[in-house]
């Protein structure tokens, strides 16, 4: 994904913020016009409004417009200078692009180890920061608050994002099958039990990052995340807080 | 007394996984996890078989109730699947409906 800017503090911003996932390729999937013009005040909580018409995309929250034509992949962003609604945006389009795909972006912490990517999913507070926070060296953490998960043919590859949670930390840029999603439950002991696949399939939904008003790419996200738990095995995680935890793990 | 027909909304996605079904509104993203009677209404919600016959074909059978109590039981359900976009009902066959994929 390519960001146009002529103004470099945003330049800057965007280098900071997405280091180690800054390229400087000549191919884009998608190409962003970004527009500084617009000034207003950024509440990340407020409703985001994702609509499909005409084959454009459109994106909305107080603090921002977008608009994405996949056809062209083309679209623009008009915004104030801040790094959340381009933060937004992209993570918007990534879902969906990604829906399209088979994949989604997840409410989970992630790591690899020993070559084998592990995710963490809950809500706030289920303890993503918790358990990345506590990963030992040898674990590579991808993300403390939204897994990047693609579908390939022989199964699902979790990537690194540059989303990060309280933990404040970006993921490396790198990538790993993935192992087995973990359903993250705080508890007096490290136990790792089974999740029958219905309970599987409602907790990954509930943790699918999804935005758009549109029932064609509802359906595909509600296929995929049963595809998804058809292949990768689930558990629930439940842990108290002591590295001691990774020791169930990988 | 009319005849209750019933059908799958199209717009909605649906799953059976581990004995439970799962339905997804393609309008607001509502997740749906059917009961058992539910389960039997939306599978055998074609457009074409009366609501009484349902009944008195897979739901008696299944709870060993009296026919006439389920039928008004199964009435209430169907209307309130309808309320959720899940169902589509009318008093007369609902044609040509492309059933919600139920894989």
């Amino acid at each position: 994904m390519r960001v146009h800017t002529t103004d470099p503090a945003f330049l800057d911003l965007l280098q900071n913020r997405y280091a180690g996932f800054v390229g400087s390729s000549d191919r884009a999937e998608i190409d962003f016009d970004v527009d500084l013009s617009q000034s207003s005040s950024v509440d990340p909580d407020a409703d985001v409004t994702v609509t499909q018409r005409k084959g454009k995309w459109s994106l909305q929250r107080g603090d921002f417009r977008a608009e994405w034509e996949p056809a062209s992949r083309r679209g623009w962003v008009r915004q104030s200078l801040n790094p959340y609604s381009i933060d937004a945006v992209l993570r918007i389009v990534h879902t969906l692009v990604l829906a399209r795909q088979g994949g989604f972006l997840l409410h989970s912490a992630s790591a690899i180890r020993n070559g084998k990517a592990f995710l963490f999913a809950g809500v706030s507070g289920a303890g993503k920061t918790t358990i990345s926070r506590l990963a030992p060296p040898d674990a590579t953490l991808l993300t403390d608050e939204i897994s990047y998960v693609r579908k390939q043919s022989a199964g699902y590859i979790a990537h690194g994002t540059p989303f990060t949670g309280e933990l404040a930390k970006l993921g490396e840029n790198v990538s790993a099958p993935i192992s087995t999603l973990y359903l993250l439950a705080q508890g007096p002991e490290n136990r790792i039990d089974p999740v029958d696949p219905a309970e599987a399939a409602r907790s990954l939904l509930a943790n699918v990052l999804f935005f758009a008003e549109d029932e064609e790419l509802v359906q595909a996200t509600f296929h995929s995340a049963f595809e998804f738990v058809s292949r990768v095995p689930v558990a629930r995680l439940t842990f108290r807080p002591d590295a001691r935890v990774w020791e169930l793990i990988g | 007394m009319s005849r209750l027909y019933l059908a799958r909304n199209p717009r909605v996605a649906a799953r059976s996984l581990g004995g439970e079904m799962m339905i997804m509104s393609g309008r607001d993203s509502t997740l749906f996890t059917l009961n058992k009677t539910a389960t039997i209404l939306w599978q055998a919600a074609d457009g074409a078989t009366p609501l009484d016959r349902i009944v008195e074909l897979r739901i008696c059978p299944e709870f060993e109730v009296e026919p006439a109590a389920a039928l008004q039981d199964a009435e209430t359900l169907a209307r309130e699947l309808a309320s959720h976009d899940i169902l589509q009902i009318s008093e007369s066959p609902i044609p040509a409906v492309a059933a919600g994929e139920s894989r």
